[in-house]
């Protein structure tokens, strides 16, 4: 155990990050992020590509070095003791680290022997990560004929060898299909009831969601909010509810039933459903009530909670466009 | 699944030792000898070059330089031996640059070992290309009717000195790979640098016959030194001031080249 670390350390914070700056020339691709990650916990973050969100892993991981501020893993900095730093964290890069021309066994039992470990040990580590990981009958076959999914678990099984405390996942399940990338979510949830600190970047909101214990959402190379999903969420408001009405000549009374018993104005959105933010649920079965009492008939009525992607899309104020994507994917060069 | 934190290590060090950092060396030069296994094919150079250089040389300058074949090729050998030594060294710097475009030198760089294993494993593995490149060129001399004065023993000191040459020399391929942009750039480096070394040398040709410029490079280049080292030892069965000189001038350019590779690959983003 990292016992003795954690009492000469500040036991409760895994990372604190402070004024964090990165510049590509002229592109600010990480600017002033402060961060606090509680022990034990998974954190993500969240951004569209190109926020700023592999930068910061890549710099908090000791690949980078920052312009400006500092970050300490565990109470040790990341540029004076790089090296001690190394020796706590895991890292699964967004293109999977292993080694193409070799198998998952040898990829394995190299990283494996350049950690310590002795021969007999790293054979048997080896077998045991591929075995965890379902990939025992893989185990000799070039990387070449592997699956994404496949690459995927190996590049999070070599993080593992040394059982470090704080795992970086830059992206762990873009491009997965939906079946491997839940089996990802539940690889990831394990490693944090074993006590790992979990640093996960995603651009999915649902990903975060599900996983994370605690959110930053980062634009950018900023942090425009924090905090739990379900905090989040809240800060937008509570529920929407959206009608559909059989005949479309009946919107302009149905939004005026909406006004007079929400107090609130309605919204046609271009798919033809009518919505309006629900404060009370308890008013709905109101305006059900009201739409029978004037003959308004209903194709589909349904109440959401909003999404991240909504929490997204209100804090920015910005969809995740095209031309964020574009003008970040020159960060992504510039990064990698 | 398991897996509680037990950090093995009794204490966190910020540095990596001397013998930790020989042994990671090691384990990378094994990575690069899985490597060669895999893909023998990236063994074709110093496989090929050796032998069609010494006979083509041999044939073709053998009359015009020495009078004939047999009396050229103990001046042709020891250059051949370590053009074709060199030639294969290149490959180093476009190896390097290819495989840190590749994820996988991420994770090497968050591991906490020392940052210069991977680039001396590479280096270290490369010596089977080394060795090869000696093997074939003494079997094809052989075969052209090639006897060297001191036998055996002679012919294992200048692989050995040749082959610790090349592994100085590589050092300074290896920096191109490190901070050249592309896989293509560095070997159009690499060439550059190769050529002027190896042909403005007394490799092919004795020196006198050198216009005065390119008779004063060819004397302080080392690749002089070292041909002429060769040739008095499995010629003539000496050690002369040639070898010192050669040996002192591969720990030269490692001293210069091996640490200047080492921080540009630490800094490189």
């Amino acid at each position: 155990m990292h016992q003795k670390l954690l009492n000469t350390n500040n036991p409760s914070m895994a990372v604190e990050v402070s004024g964090l700056v990165k510049h590509f020339g002229d592109n600010r691709a990480v600017d002033g992020i402060d961060l606090k990650i509680p022990t034990g916990t998974i954190y993500g973050v969240l951004g569209p590509n190109g926020a700023g969100k592999t930068t910061a892993i890549r710099i908090l991981s000791t690949l980078m070095k920052p312009d400006k501020g500092s970050a300490e893993i565990f109470g040790h900095d990341i540029i004076k003791e790089a090296q001690i730093v190394r020796q706590l964290i895991g890292l699964t890069g967004q293109y999977a680290s292993v080694d193409e021309k070799l198998s998952a066994n040898e990829n394995l039992y190299i990283f494996s022997r350049l950690l310590g470990l002795s021969r007999s040990d790293a054979r048997r580590k080896t077998a045991e990560l591929l075995e965890e990981f379902g990939l025992s009958e893989a185990a000799t076959r070039p990387l070449a004929k592997f699956s994404g999914g496949m690459r995927r678990r190996l590049d999070l099984a070599a993080s593992l060898i040394s059982k470090p405390p704080l795992i970086f996942l830059d992206e762990p399940t873009t491009g997965l299909d939906p079946r491997t990338r839940i089996q990802m979510w539940n690889t990831i949830r394990s490693l944090v009831s074993d006590g790992s600190t979990v640093i996960l970047t995603t651009q999915y909101l649902d990903e975060a969601d599900q996983l994370a214990d605690r959110i930053a959402v980062i634009d950018r190379g900023k942090v425009i909010a924090h905090g739990t999903p379900s905090q989040l969420k809240a800060s937008i408001g509570a529920a929407t509810l959206e009608l559909k009405l059989n005949d479309k000549s009946e919107y302009e009374n149905a939004k005026q039933v909406i006004q007079s018993l929400l107090l609130v104005e309605g919204h046609f959105s271009s798919e033809g459903i009518l919505t309006a933010p629900l404060s009370d649920p308890e008013l709905i079965t109101d305006v059900l009530l009201a739409l029978r009492n004037r003959n308004i008939q209903l194709s589909e009525v349904s109440v959401k909670t909003p999404t991240l992607d909504e929490v997204f899309m209100a804090i920015t104020g910005h969809e995740t466009d095209k031309n964020d994507v574009e003008s970040n994917l020159s960060i992504a060069t510039n990064n990698n | 699944m398991k897996h509680s934190n037990d950090i093995s290590q009794s204490a966190l060090l910020n540095q990596t030792g001397i013998k930790q950092t020989i042994r990671q060396s090691l384990i990378m030069a094994y990575r690069g000898l899985l490597k060669v296994r895999r893909t023998p094919e990236q063994l074709i150079d110093v496989t090929l070059q050796p032998i069609l250089f010494t006979l083509m040389f041999g044939y073709l300058f053998g009359g015009a330089i020495s009078g004939n074949v047999h009396n050229y090729l103990p001046l042709l050998i020891p250059g051949i031996l370590v053009q074709s030594i060199l030639t294969g060294a290149v490959t180093i710097g476009v190896q390097l640059r290819e495989d840190m475009e590749k994820g996988v030198f991420d994770r090497y760089k968050s591991m906490p070992i020392a940052r210069i294993a991977p680039l001396a494993g590479a280096l270290l593995a490369d010596t089977i290309r080394y060795a090869l490149v000696t093997i074939l060129t003494f079997a094809t001399g052989y075969i052209m009717g090639y006897r060297p004065e001191t036998g055996f023993p002679g012919i294992l000191l200048v692989s050995v000195l040749v082959i610790a040459f090349a592994w100085c020399v590589s050092w300074i391929f290896a920096l191109a790979g490190v901070v050249g942009r592309s896989a293509a750039g560095v070997q159009g480096i690499s060439m550059m640098i190769l050529f002027p070394l190896t042909f403005l040398s007394n490799a092919y040709v004795p020196v006198e016959t050198l216009p005065s410029v390119l008779k004063w490079f060819a004397k302080i280049n080392p690749v002089s030194h070292l041909v002429s080292a060769i040739r008095e030892i499995i010629n003539h069965g000496v050690i002369t001031q040639d070898f010192w000189l050669s040996v002192i001038g591969g720990l030269v350019i490692l001293c210069i080249f091996a640490p200047l590779t080492v921080r540009a690959y630490r800094n490189k983003a």
